[in-house]
């Protein structure tokens, strides 16, 4: 067997070759689009997306600071894709973290704004409402084995309900313009201690968010995988039956999963709103956040690490969409062209199927006797 | 052209999966208007037969006959055009339909894309009331008896004008009222003409319905007897067989200390409102390996379940050296003396996707030897998964880290027994512990069991193997239909004795509190 063989069949070489394919194909098909909306100006349009801010390179000033602004507004979607895989690395699709996003946001903002709390505060207060939301899911999962999509989709809603009508009062919202109070002109305090601002053109929106973003990373990777934490958490997903056999504590490990989960969802909000970046409105439906985290949490191939380029490369692309000459192209042909990679992202597994297929036969022998025995055991419990 | 009082001839069949042949030239004759009884162990290849018949595999070799005719079943819609039914072992029935509506189910009467059903139902009961199997058409599936159940099923095949009727173990989730009822039903259908198989492996019921019995072992035919002219005791020997093949060496127990009592035990089944285990007491010693004997399916999981903590206990004692541990959690269990060798390894005993070493501290990988304030000690965990393996003989491709999923079923198996074996207990639960393996594991694992039953270890053995359970045990214990219906001892009883236990033929009124 040569080495080139063995380093493609490395199963982490072929998520990540199946997810650049992924994305690939994305803006392949989002170019189609754009040919059949305007044949003529479709190469400028796609040159424009993916171009992004680098058309200010006259001024690596301007240069920076856009490139800051994509950072800032990457870091919940990536975090949001942490809690996501996190709990799917327990067996658990945590659907709520859009919910748990949702009343992070509630919490950062009531009380950052309306009580005027410190930072640290807003976002430990951003934390613990969205844990206390995994909890509610996980709680159900455990003791009344409720699917926790079901759940976490109930309490999506449930989430974005609450915050419309806490955020609407009058203490967190302005009502002439319907967004909630700047926080920088109502409680500075609460704002996230800027890093690294100057070096990105002076952008007062660059915070700690985006290295505690990368330390978070960090920690679901060491928990998951140097922690005995990490170790039943992994167990139970992979074979739910052989934790339980082993002595595990189901009923614990669901309900921690989705707390934890829920916490992160909860912090991305924190990490995002705190910035004063983007002020809340109210929403018919729940921020897409969480959603769009579980096609970053896939594109990134269910790795910590992944899921960072995968979301600078989502968010990349949206604001490329920005770029686009309005007098030819809806500018949000961009979200359609990640969408569609989002789509494309439930085919990484196909395509890693595909990369297997021919390059079994080699590893059949290994299994041979495994997969004869599975077939007696089969057999077995037939007659 | 005595062909013709044959209605199905199933000639030479052989059917193979990998690695093993199901059925070896295997020739069934059912002739019109006969109860033929298709009797054999676990794994005898019945099922198999069945499904070939069925059109649910496609043999390697063979032919089947209808009516004297070469005839071709590729699925299950060529054998009902051929007019043969199935009774499966778990009911195919849609739980919120109506009687009604499942025994129409696929063979719906329509006009112009409307169902008409007053026809149907009509029929059903003309059905019902000719073959006395009483029914309330209205009723849904979820909410009538298992037994009412089993009638719709064979309305079904009356309705679909079946004349070769096939019941796979059809008393399996019967109480003792609705076998008779059944039994009563089937003489009335072959007395009207149809013709029946019928898959079981206990006795009592071919004695009483069946006219011939085909007996299958490990996948081969070993031949037909007329059931008037026989007896239990052959059927049993034809059953089971006669030869011993592999012999383990080992000295007489010498029992000690009382490690485990269970007392009056009952588990609740999760496939029917009866007792899975029902009352079930006895005791091991140390020093001595017990064996649980029976037809697979008589409650030994769920004993096994109870014991271990993996399934709820309705009612009863478990003692482990001394202290109860009836309400004990399974981590509390395993850390407090249980080894537990799970009957499926797959979806107990591995994580599959887990390295070699991750697995062999499934149980362990808390303790202070292998985590330090949370963190695993990886280290640590190599040395003493390669220790296990070097001692137990484990072979995997890339040693401790390799996926356990890529290896083989021997190593997997042999990576659980090391684990058990190795980890501090008193008593060792060891299920199927040798489910298919070759030959040299299994000696293997036989000789490792036997050694840890001299090192003092009280050991309960749960196997359909009957070469296993008379080369193993220092005492059998029969469980059929959840109780426990005799203790024999493996020097002085016979294979005919083992199987006229385990197919309900004989039982003692045992007293052990």
């Amino acid at each position: 067997m040569d080495k080139k063989a063995s380093f493609f069949r490395k199963s982490s070489v072929q998520t990540i070759i199946a997810s650049i394919i992924c994305a690939l194909l994305g803006i392949l098909v989002g170019f189609v689009i754009l040919l059949i909306m305007n044949p003529s100006h479709a190469a400028e349009g796609m040159g424009a997306i993916l171009r992004n801010f680098f058309k200010y390179n006259q001024s690596s000033t301007t240069l920076l600071y856009y490139l800051g602004s994509t950072l800032v507004k990457a870091v919940p979607l990536i975090l949001c894709s942490e809690a996501i895989l996190f709990a799917y690395k327990a067996g658990l699709f945590n659907i709520g973290a859009a919910g748990q996003y949702t009343v992070g946001i509630l919490a950062s903002l009531y009380t950052s704004i309306a009580l005027g709390l410190s930072w640290w505060v807003c976002v430990l207060a951003a934390i613990a409402a969205g844990a206390l939301w995994g909890f509610i899911s996980g709680f159900f999962k455990a003791v009344f084995n409720v699917n926790e999509v079901i759940a976490g989709i109930m309490m999506n809603w449930i989430g974005l309900y609450l915050t419309n009508i806490v955020l609407g009062g009058k203490k967190v919202m302005d009502q002439s313009t319907s967004k909630t109070y700047n926080i920088l002109s109502t409680n500075p305090k609460a704002l996230l201690p800027t890093f690294l601002s100057d070096l990105f053109g002076h952008n007062q929106y660059m915070t700690i968010a985006l290295p505690i973003t990368v330390i978070v990373a960090i920690i679901i990777l060491v928990v998951l995988n140097k922690t005995t934490f990490g170790y039943e958490l992994k167990a139970t997903g992979h074979n739910k039956e052989a934790a339980k056999y082993a002595g595990m504590n189901a009923t614990r490990n669901v309900i921690l999963t989705l707390v934890i989960s829920g916490g992160i969802a909860g912090f991305a909000a924190s990490m995002f709103y705190l910035t004063g970046i983007e002020q809340y409105s109210i929403s018919s439906s729940v921020p897409g956040m969480g959603f769009n985290g579980i096609a970053v949490a896939f594109l990134g191939g269910l790795h910590p690490i992944g899921a960072i380029v995968a979301g600078l490369f989502i968010e990349y692309l949206t604001m490329g969409g920005q770029y686009l000459d309005t007098n030819y192209f809806n500018p949000q042909v961009a979200d359609l062209m990640v969408a569609i990679i989002i789509y494309l992202c439930g085919f990484v597994l196909f395509f890693r199927n595909l990369m297997n297929k021919g390059k079994t036969k080699a590893l059949t022998n290994v299994n041979d006797e495994s997969a004869s025995d599975k077939k007696k055991d089969a057999n077995d419990q037939e007659v | 052209m005595g062909n013709e009082d044959y209605v199905i001839e199933m000639l030479h069949i052989r059917k193979e999966f990998p690695g093993i042949v199901a059925n070896d030239d295997i020739t069934l004759q059912l002739k019109r208007g006969e109860i033929h009884a298709l009797l054999g162990e676990n794994g005898a290849g019945k099922s198999t037969l069945m499904s070939v018949l069925f059109g649910l595999y496609t043999p390697e070799k063979g032919t089947i006959k209808k009516d004297g005719q070469e005839v071709h079943i590729k699925n299950p819609n060529d054998a009902t055009d051929l007019g043969i039914g199935m009774v499966h072992q778990h009911f195919m029935l849609v739980d919120i339909f109506t009687v009604l509506d499942n025994i129409i189910l696929g063979a719906e009467p329509s006009k112009f894309g409307f169902l008409t059903k007053a026809d149907a139902r009509k029929r059903v009961m003309e059905l019902s009331k000719k073959y006395n199997l009483k029914v309330d058409p209205d009723a849904k599936i979820q909410d009538i008896t298992v037994g009412m159940q089993q009638r719709v099923e064979i309305l079904k095949m009356l309705y679909r004008d079946n004349e070769v009727l096939i019941f796979d173990e059809p008393t399996a989730v019967l109480t003792p009222q609705e076998i008779d009822e059944l039994m009563k039903i089937m003489k009335e259908l072959a007395a009207e003409g149809k013709s029946i198989l019928f898959i079981t492996h206990k006795l009592n019921e071919i004695k009483e319905v069946a006219d011939r019995c085909s007996i299958l072992r490990k996948g081969k035919y070993i031949g037909t007897v007329n059931v008037a002219d026989t007896t239990k005791e052959e059927l049993s020997s034809l059953m089971v067989g006669h030869n011993v093949s592999l012999k383990v060496a080992k000295e007489d127990a010498k029992p000690t200390d009382e490690v485990l009592t269970v007392k009056n035990l009952c588990v609740k089944s999760k496939n029917h409102n009866k007792d899975a285990v029902h009352n079930v007491s006895f005791r091991v010693k140390a020093g001595e390996i017990v064996c649980i004997a029976g037809i697979d399916g008589n409650g030994q999981t769920e004993l096994v379940g109870g014991i271990t903590g993996l399934e709820n206990v309705t009612n009863g004692q478990i003692i482990l050296d001394g202290e109860d541990i009836t309400k004990k959690s399974i981590r509390y269990r395993n850390t407090h003396g249980i080894s537990h060798v799970p009957e499926d390894r797959h979806k107990h005993g591995l994580v599959l996707d887990y390295s070699l070493e991750d697995n062999m501290v499934l149980q362990r990988y808390f303790e202070k030897d292998f985590n330090k304030a949370g963190l695993m000690k990886r280290d640590d965990i190599r040395r003493y998964s390669d220790v296990l393996a070097e001692r137990f003989d484990v072979r995997s491709g890339e040693g401790a880290k390799t996926i356990v999923r890529s290896m083989s079923g021997g190593n997997q198996q042999k990576a659980i027994v090391a684990r058990e074996m190795d980890r501090d207990h008193k008593l060792l639960i060891a299920v199927q512990p040798t489910r298919g393996l070759d030959v040299g594991a299994i000696e293997y694992i036989h000789k490792a069991i036997v050694n840890e039953r001299d090192n003092g270890s009280a050991i309960l053995l749960v196997s359909l193997e009957l070469d296993e359970v008379m080369n193993l045990s220092d005492r059998i214990l029969v469980m059929y239909e959840g109780e426990i219906v005799g203790e024999v001892d493996p020097k002085t009883t016979t294979l005919q004795e083992l199987g006229l236990y385990m197919s309900g033929a004989k039982r003692d009124h045992r007293k052990e509190a």
